[in-house]
């Protein structure tokens, strides 16, 4: 089982090396990438339920033992995530794959796309494994260097416009996290992070304050929470569809599952978690009140990205075992739901020719199995039960309202606001965009969407209404997974199963 | 922050401290050479920052002298890695930089287009008509007809 642990990166970038030596065969590049993501979500399913059963599943890479060597960690957290972004990866592929063969396309998937997805899954994967705060480091590197050549895929002049501000904050971050990672060694002398678990509840108040903040604000900026999130609705929806979706999906949710693991592993009880909450409400509030003024389909979306990020880090700044059960549920949930509302928005553009409002209508009368796939994911964004979206927000509240006191309390008044306007903000998209009256003055035959795309989309929207109804199991799965981080021990034996030295 | 012999030089926190402040001061430029300039000093500021965290003192090479006179291998590896990472990066911005100097004629970094937009509307005091879509086909005055589709014909489909 060990020798798993290491394949969900290794395959991807094996894929990546493949894709690009055989840059002039589509044909066989896409097949070698269809593999490589099946092969990692057979992997990844096979982790979570060896973590489920038998605990962490550590494997050192290079043969050295532990805080000398790097290992690699799938505990059920890491497991869990791991299972759905390759499933979400999987089905984004095989989405652009049919953008690639549809007859409209205008950004058909050059032949640098493959290799560059491939690369950005093992980014992914790699950092959800990293054992080690400088792999954690890595594996974010890995995952912006080919994040900046996909937002910018193409090169047309909006992409630029709107990559050059991604690129230099993302590299920004990557800055702060690297300072932070150079600090944290300066003052304890590792990076592993079982090691580090024991060593930085040594350190003087201050300077773990310190340091949480540093990795904070890092990791924050990379979530998207809100006062450094304006980078985000600026530069997501200019990429192509796919890539849109995948980032919107992923790349956050990279950031909230590296900011659970601080909170819980490497500073618990920290005395950020009040600051963490009071920009968790100010996330939803402000992140929703954005999308409410959007007119662009992608636009809105992104907001409501933005928005949603702020239960996340609500749950996780409870720290309670509730709470971070219902983060982790909401980080499954929210990715699904998330990624499929972009790939439904890309499908819009390329039936309607656009994502703006005021350009589309009554795509519902037209295009009427387009109008059930917007519906679902969107109804369940907002939280309308008994949708996954309405499981999430309620362990949330409830963990909210048995933590008691004054800030909790407001901030649960801020979810259901959020809620509330997420559903607004839903049906003005619904009733915009698909049920007013369609203007169809053009005489041109209607675009037939690729089935690929099509079927895509369905199975992710399928992929979500599942999150429905295991929702009983999944939760199981995550409350276990959130006891285990409350507890750190699981994950410390695992890793040092000698004793801490 | 060392335990034995040579702390570090002050000269060398000093020109991280330097470096570090340049480079933040540049990167809120809006043009991307300057930024671009300032993603390399502050990368190099950082990278020095993380040699500041090991000892330092002789090779670390077993044999070459008493162990604990020996620097810390381990933030030279991390910093080789984080300069192979800076390097690629600042590459990769020189690259946009370029770009965009070659499509627009400079290398600003302009507002968002929807921000200006919308800062427009509430400067005027009007909300989006968008909201006050009527029912019929010609209710909403400022829905445009869609584009024509972009269709792109198919090898053999002119016959």
């Amino acid at each position: 089982m060990r020798t798993l642990v290491p394949l969900p990166v290794v395959v991807p970038l094996l894929g990546a090396a493949l894709t690009l030596l055989l840059a002039g065969k589509p044909r066989i590049q896409r097949a070698i990438s269809v593999l490589c993501l099946s092969g990692t979500l057979t992997v990844a399913v096979l982790l979570l339920v060896q973590a489920y059963r038998h605990g962490p599943v550590v494997v050192a890479v290079g043969g050295w033992p532990a805080p000398v060597g790097i290992v690699l960690v799938a505990d059920q957290l890491a497991a869990l995530m791991l299972v759905v972004s390759s499933a979400v990866t999987l089905c984004v592929l095989l989405y652009s794959i049919g953008q690639g063969q549809s007859d409209t396309s205008e950004s058909s998937p050059v032949s640098i796309f493959h290799p560059t997805y491939l690369v950005l899954t093992a980014g992914v994967t790699n950092a959800f494994l990293a054992g080690d705060l400088f792999n954690l480091f890595v594996g974010f590197e890995i995952l912006l260097a080919a994040s900046f050549v996909l937002i910018t895929l193409g090169g047309t002049e909006t992409r630029i416009r709107t990559g050059s501000t991604y690129v230099v904050v993302s590299i920004l971050s990557s800055m702060i996290f690297l300072t932070s990672v150079g600090l944290v060694y300066a003052a304890t002398g590792t990076l592993n992070l079982a090691q580090l678990a024991q060593r930085l509840d040594d350190l003087p108040d201050g300077v773990r304050l310190a340091l949480e903040l540093m990795l904070l604000l890092a990791f924050a900026i990379k979530a998207a929470v809100f006062p450094l999130s304006a980078w985000l609705p600026d530069s997501y929806p200019t990429a192509p569809a796919p890539v849109t979706a995948v980032f919107a999906g992923l790349l956050t949710k990279v950031g909230v599952y590296a900011i659970i693991r601080t909170e819980t592993l490497l500073f618990p009880g920290g005395r950020a978690h009040i600051l963490l909450m009071v920009v968790a409400g100010l996330t939803m509030v402000i992140g929703i009140l954005g999308a409410v003024a959007q007119s662009d389909l992608k636009r809105l979306f992104s907001f409501t990205l933005v928005s949603h990020i702020g239960y996340m880090i609500f749950g996780v700044a409870l720290s309670t075992a509730a709470g971070l059960a219902g983060a982790i549920f909401y980080v499954v949930h929210h990715i699904t739901i998330q990624t499929t509302l972009f790939l439904v928005a890309g499908l819009v553009e390329e039936r309607a020719g656009s994502t703006d409002l005021r350009r589309i209508g009554g795509l519902a009368r037209v295009a009427p199995l387009l109008g059930v796939l917007f519906f679902i994911p969107a109804m369940n964004l907002a939280g309308v039960p008994p949708f996954s979206g309405f499981l999430g927000k309620l362990g949330l509240l409830q963990a909210g309202v048995a933590a008691g006191g004054p800030l909790p309390g407001v901030l649960v008044a801020a979810g259901t606001l959020t809620s509330l306007l997420t559903l607004y903000v839903a049906s003005r998209v619904w009733n915009i965009a698909f049920w007013r009256a369609p203007r169809l003055a053009t005489s041109e035959p209607v675009v037939q969407l690729p089935r690929l795309m099509v079927g895509a989309t369905v199975a992710l929207v399928a992929l979500g209404l599942a999150l429905t109804v295991l929702a009983g199991p999944l939760f199981d799965v995550t409350a276990d997974a959130a006891a285990d981080l409350r507890l750190r021990t699981p994950y410390v034996r695992a890793v040092l199963p000698g004793g801490v030295p | 922050m060392t335990r034995s012999g040579a702390g570090p030089t002050l000269v060398l926190v000093l020109a991280v401290a330097v470096l570090v402040g340049c480079g933040v001061i540049l990167l809120l430029e809006r043009s991307l050479t300057r930024i671009l300039l300032g993603v390399v000093m502050l990368g190099n500021g950082v990278n020095l920052l993380i040699l500041l965290g090991g000892r330092s003192g002789g090779a670390p090479i077993v044999g070459t002298g008493p162990v604990e006179r020996m620097s810390d291998p381990l933030p030279q590896a991390m910093v080789l890695t984080s300069i192979v990472i800076t390097f690629g990066f600042t590459a990769f911005l020189l690259a946009v930089a370029y770009r965009s100097w070659y499509l627009s004629g400079d290398d600003e970094v302009p507002d968002d287009l929807e921000d200006r937009q919308i800062i427009r509307q509430a400067g005027r005091n009007e909300a989006g008509a968008v909201d006050f879509g009527g029912e019929g086909p010609n209710g909403d005055p400022e829905q445009v007809d869609p584009e024509p589709a972009r269709r792109r014909l198919r090898h053999g489909d002119e016959s």
